[in-house]
């Protein structure tokens, strides 16, 4: 009797799962995409970024700008440390904990790194620059960590320290609604504008 | 404006939304699963309502589908019956959809998901957990994002709720052996609920900047010269419903941190927002359905004061930079993204282990240690405060119990909570349902910590190895599904360790929750006479929050202090 009642209540299940699977699992995503696809592509899509025809990135999401041996170009602001080298299939932080002996070797031979390449004090390398982000594809930098790079990057570049900060500042980022998360600098939108204004080679 | 002060505001807007938004929700959830017994006024209208049974005609046509009697209510076995079974066949077709998933389209060219990963994985979603042994990008194709792991997403929230109501359903009737229909409410939470309110969260995702398309990715060239992947997916409509539903499973291996899930803070803070709202209603809800909405502020009362508490301490400890290598930073911002800030990642933080979600915006793993050690309390709180979709109100109610049993104790009465006398019977149940979940994690944990395939998986040493592994078996057990995410836990002894502890912290509470409403419903109701206990005065409220406290904090006391608390002290 009982064994019965349960066949009869798997039988309903299996039913109610292959609906559910039809409306829940292709209905509706495939709705959202087509409204998403209509309303708003470019959001949609990833927030890509082309310059002359070519897709250089999204601005939303953070990369690496080092060269082939993976040493910083000093013409470009850098983005933070990131667990996966900013590598787009591969998302996700260290995870190393709080007391981690590793995370202390990284923060103290990154804040040596930073400092001498920016030709600042250890004492004025913010956190951001020695720590990864959560998902290794932070697209942003805190407003300290850009301002001890401004130097570094006009000196390259040859261009006057104001020009730089200018850029900062419009590349820069409040809270939003004036309360919501923190202030950032997109590296991207910062390094684009420089290549806009300096040219791309430096 | 200092962080802090923004954290707050940011919380006083978080609070706000809630504050707007629980009445008119909560309100919607009692019309929704109010039924002909329960309706007694005799207007045409009513007297028509319950002619029909109050079906929408969308759902006449599922019910003729699924083959089920709408009108007929069920006995709690059966009830307990079709919730099982819909759970059981929901675990067999995720698995074998992930297995068979390089043969259907839209996989992106992804291989069959092992079979310990698929196990693991299909247990988790199919129980509201949302552990993720795997990185999402790299192993699952869209095709069982979508119609797989999204449609759990959805039915492990509807179950959640319709046992909740049951519940509360054995305490609003009286002298009946019916329950509802576990088809009728599964099939209204999600076609009156959580299907609505996930289209509009999904739109304001999309403009807000979380991806939407069917694209395999997009190869960019970066500024440098590399190349670097740009993924695509139907992320915000997932997205919308992992968040609302508690559920928590990222779309990408990094969860809500990751730009394509949380583009921006606003939508961060949206994204708490919507992991609460539905357990934030749910009291309001209870208070509707039992007829004394003085009730449903008591319940909410405990669960904000234990939130506001957890989230004044995890983000005073969080603005510290605790921890060596913290300290040696200046910050905590390790595995913390700049756009969030440290304020808005301890609010996640917090939201997403109070409640049963387990999204994360920021890495556990290298939280401070005080703040780490915060986000495990949450979830040995049992996750009632305010909890997961249902699964936070049933877990509040059978500990409100206890509460009541506990005064009456004192008092040296029998015990009542709203007219229903607590007997020995009543009593097992609700106690048996609070040592399920401890007793899950402490043995799981006490087993991996004594062989050599529990521990070779951790990535820190120490406390901290130790707290890897008691995070994992605290948030399976308690269907979480946040991680230290240091523990590699893709290993085929934590992938069947871990869905054990899923399974059984699910569906045993559930099989008590089940039985306790279907002893409660027989019951008749005791008057209240000047000796009963009242239940919805802040004396009660006070009282359910030591009982809530004091349960964790003997049962977790010592395993808590071999891990995070002697890391935090060494």
């Amino acid at each position: 009797m009982s064994t019965l009642r349960s066949g009869r209540q798997l039988v309903a299940a299996v039913r109610a799962l292959l609906l559910a699977t039809v409306v829940l699992g292709l209905v509706y995503p495939l709705l959202v995409t087509g409204f998403a696809q209509l309303v708003a592509p470019g959001r949609a899509d990833g927030s890509l970024v082309s310059r002359d025809g070519e897709v250089v990135g999204s601005s939303l999401v953070g990369q690496a700008f080092v060269d082939a041996a993976g040493d910083p170009l000093p013409q470009y602001f850098q983005s933070r440390p990131s667990a996966s080298d900013y590598d787009g299939a591969a998302s996700g932080g260290s995870n190393l904990g709080p007391n981690s002996p590793e995370l202390v070797d990284l923060v103290t031979t990154r804040r040596a790194e930073v400092a001498s390449f920016n030709g600042v004090a250890p004492s004025e390398v913010p956190a951001d620059a020695v720590t990864a982000s959560a998902s290794g594809l932070d697209p942003g930098i805190s407003p300290a960590y850009a301002a001890i790079q401004v130097a570094r990057v006009a000196a390259d570049r040859g261009v006057p320290a104001a020009e730089v900060a200018a850029l900062v500042a419009t590349a820069t980022h409040g809270r939003d609604l004036g309360v919501i998360g923190g202030p950032y600098v997109n590296v991207l939108e910062l390094n684009l504008a420089l290549d806009r204004e300096f040219g791309a080679e430096g | 404006m200092s962080a802090a002060a923004a954290g707050w505001l940011q919380v006083g807007l978080l609070v706000l939304a809630l504050a707007l938004v629980h009445r008119p929700l909560g309100d919607w959830m009692a019309r929704v699963f109010r039924t002909p017994a329960t309706v007694s006024d005799t207007s045409p209208r009513a007297r028509s309502w319950r002619r029909d049974g109050g079906h929408w005609r969308v759902e006449r046509l599922v019910y003729r589908a699924v083959g089920v009697d709408a009108d007929g209510e069920q006995r709690w076995p059966t009830y307990l019956r079709s919730v099982l079974a819909f759970s059981l066949v929901s675990v067999l077709f995720l698995y074998l959809l992930q297995r068979v998933q390089q043969w259907l389209p839209l996989d992106d060219g992804m291989p069959a998901v092992g079979q310990g990963s698929a196990w693991n994985t299909a247990v988790s979603f199919v129980t509201n957990t949302n552990w993720q042994g795997y990185a999402g990008e790299s192993t699952m194709g869209h095709l069982v994002q979508m119609a797989g792991l999204a449609v759990q997403n959805f039915l492990s929230a509807a179950v959640g709720l319709a046992v909740a109501i049951a519940l509360v359903r054995g305490f609003a009737r009286t002298r009946t052996d019916r329950l509802g229909n576990a088809w009728v409410d599964i099939t209204r939470a999600v076609t009156r609920i959580l299907l609505p309110l996930s289209v509009l969260a999904a739109v304001v995702l999309v403009l807000g900047g979380v991806v939407q398309n069917l694209s395999a990715g997009t190869d960019a060239t970066t500024l440098s010269g590399a190349t670097q992947f740009l993924p695509g997916g139907p992320v915000a409509s997932q997205e919308a419903i992992k968040e609302l539903g508690t559920n928590g499973g990222g779309f990408f291996n990094a969860n809500s941190a990751h730009p394509f899930e949380g583009p921006s803070a606003w939508i961060s803070l949206f994204e708490v927002f919507l992991l609460l709202v539905i357990p934030f209603s749910l009291p309001r809800t209870f208070g509707r359905l039992v007829g004394d909405k003085r009730q449903g502020f008591a319940i909410l009362g405990v669960m904000v004061s234990l939130a506001a508490v957890s989230l004044a301490l995890t983000s005073w400890a969080q603005a510290r930079a605790g921890g060596a290598a913290l300290q040696l930073a200046g910050a905590a911002t390790e595995g913390q993204e700049v756009r969030f800030g440290g304020p808005l990642s301890a609010l996640f933080g917090t939201a997403t282990t109070l409640t049963s979600t387990g999204a994360v915006n920021a890495q556990h793993d290298s939280f401070t240690p005080s703040g780490g050690l915060l986000t495990m309390a949450n979830m040995m709180l049992g996750e009632v405060a305010p909890g997961g979709v249902g699964s936070g109100l049933y877990g509040m109610l059978v500990l409100a119990v206890i509460a009541v049993f506990v005064a009456g104790l004192m008092v040296g009465r029998t015990p009542e909570y709203l007219g229903k006398k607590l007997g020995r019977r009543e009593m097992t149940l609700a106690s048996l349902y609070v040592l399920t979940t401890p007793a899950i994690v402490l043995v799981g944990t006490a087993v991996a910590m004594s062989v050599d395939a529990g521990r070779s998986s951790m990535l820190n040493s120490g406390p901290h190895g130790l707290s890897e592994v008691l995070y994992a078996f605290t948030s399976a057990g308690n269907n979480n599904g946040s991680a230290f995410a240091g523990l590699s836990a893709n290993t085929p002894f934590y992938d069947v360790a871990l869905g054990l502890a899923m399974a059984f912290g699910r569906f045993v509470p559930i099989v008590l929750v089940v039985a306790l409403a279907g002893r409660l419903a027989a019951q008749g109701r005791t008057p209240v006479t000047a000796g009963t206990l009242p239940t919805h005065r802040p004396l009660f409220v006070g009282l359910l929050t030591a009982v809530v406290l004091v349960v964790v904090g003997l049962t977790y006391f010592p395993v808590l202090s071999l891990g995070p608390l002697a890391e935090g002290l060494s």
